[in-house]
């Protein structure tokens, strides 16, 4: 089956999936997705949010991880590794129930047939106990990994409740990167916005200017994150942020209402707003393919 | 010694009722405004304040429970509230509008809507 094929499946198990490529500062629809030797592609999931009840917002609040899972599973042409953006559970104050709720998404994403899986904590998952249940169930709240030469950077804002990553962390951040040319292809996977897309809804980090400021030594970096449950595209400088959508509910553009609140569940578009996303990197060039997908087929 | 009118909404039974409560703060010899504001899971209490333009305030901000954040980005201010402190935080409302403060320290499952409002009107 060619690459075409592949697009053409993945849209048609995305329902209203819209491809997105990213080049540069360039965002544009549409396109034909080209396999080269030197790209591979992997799957970003998000804002899971395992263990929220709430009726009116996602009646099927059981069931959608299970249908994410079951929609990359269903996938011919399987990602190279997928990665969790944070927010795996829904935060309480219950520790037993926290981990309760970690080893149930533990066991649900167990099912996904790609076996490489990174995580990373949201601030429902670590903020109330510094990362401490998050770390016994996923392993470290920040790390790297190398796939294929790009350079993946797991960022930790979110186990210090004021949102910051904390000047420890950068020091660490620093280190990584001398290890690097500055023409190196870097992703960084976090939680919430480094910049402030929306200070006011919680939508920023407290020290992300100076985390932007150290990554922008860099030449070629993209980050990708979640938090804001909806698809978002911002440059700060020459780096791109992309934000993906939920797998729980869906949110408001930022600033388009006086204050942040919940998409309710419409019955008639069940799963809108809601979905995953394919990231296509092609290594050569530093470019990055999304592709938006929604978890009902059709 | 002048009597500031303030608005308070209490929370009761298993929801939170709109019932606006009146309630006062004083004014200290220095023309200031005072208002005390308690902070615990999930809520700012009073959580929509009504100051006048102008005229200094000082807010003593307490926490009932745990770690919560108190930030009003319309005048630039944010301070850490931590049980068995008083923070206070000075300003001067000069502009006339309603303003949103919220928690900006993770505090639990309604955090996100722990905020409230200070409304600034002409003297």
């Amino acid at each position: 089956m060619n690459d075409l094929m592949n697009r053409r499946d993945l849209l048609k198990l995305g329902g209203m999936g819209v491809a997105v490529f990213v080049s540069g500062t360039k965002v544009r629809a549409g396109g034909t997705r080209q396999k080269m030797n030197d790209s591979f592609y992997f799957v970003q999931l998000s804002d899971t949010h395992w263990g929220f009840n709430g009726p009116t917002i996602n009646p099927d609040s059981q069931g959608t991880l299970k249908k994410a899972v079951a929609a990359v599973n269903a996938l011919d042409d399987q990602p190279d590794f997928i990665v969790f953006t944070g927010d795996l559970t829904q935060t309480t104050d219950d520790p037993k129930i926290r981990r309760d709720r970690m080893a149930e998404f533990r066991d649900i994403v167990s099912q996904l047939k790609v076996k490489t899986v990174r995580f990373m904590a949201g601030e429902h998952d670590a903020s109330l106990d510094r990362g401490e249940a998050y770390q016994e169930f996923f392993g470290d709240l920040h790390y790297t990994f190398d796939h294929k030469g790009v350079h993946f950077i797991v960022l930790d804002n979110v186990s210090d409740p004021m949102a910051a990553v904390g000047e420890k962390q950068l020091q660490w951040l620093r280190a990584d990167l001398k290890q690097l040319n500055t023409d190196a292809r870097i992703v960084v996977l976090t939680h919430r916005p480094l910049f402030d897309l929306a200070p006011d809804w919680d939508w920023a980090t407290r020290d992300g200017a100076a985390v932007i400021e150290v990554l922008l030594q860099h030449q070629n970096v993209t980050v990708l994150y979640g938090h804001i449950h909806q698809e978002h595209h911002h440059m700060t400088g020459h780096i791109a942020h992309h934000a993906a959508k939920s797998l729980m509910w869906a949110l408001p553009e930022p600033g388009s209402v006086p204050k942040k609140a919940q998409i309710p569940w419409n019955a008639t578009e069940p799963y809108k707003g809601l979905g995953f996303r394919n990231v296509e990197a092609r290594v050569r060039q530093a470019r990055y393919e999304i592709e938006e997908l929604s978890i009902l087929k059709g | 010694m002048k009597q500031l009118v303030i608005f308070l909404i209490v929370a009761t039974g298993g929801y939170q009722q709109q019932s606006v409560v009146r309630s006062t703060a004083h004014e200290t010899r220095n023309n200031e405004q005072v208002i005390r504001i308690s902070a615990s899971t999930f809520e700012f209490n009073p959580r929509e304040i009504t100051v006048r333009k102008g005229v200094p305030v000082v807010l003593e901000l307490t926490s009932q429970d745990r770690h919560h954040g108190f930030k009003l980005s319309a005048f630039e201010l944010r301070v850490d509230i931590k049980p068995g402190a008083v923070e206070k935080v000075r300003f001067v409302p000069d502009k006339i509008g309603n303003f949103i403060f919220l928690c900006d320290v993770f505090c639990g499952d309604g955090h996100e809507e722990m905020s409230g409002t200070i409304k600034v009107v002409e003297q």
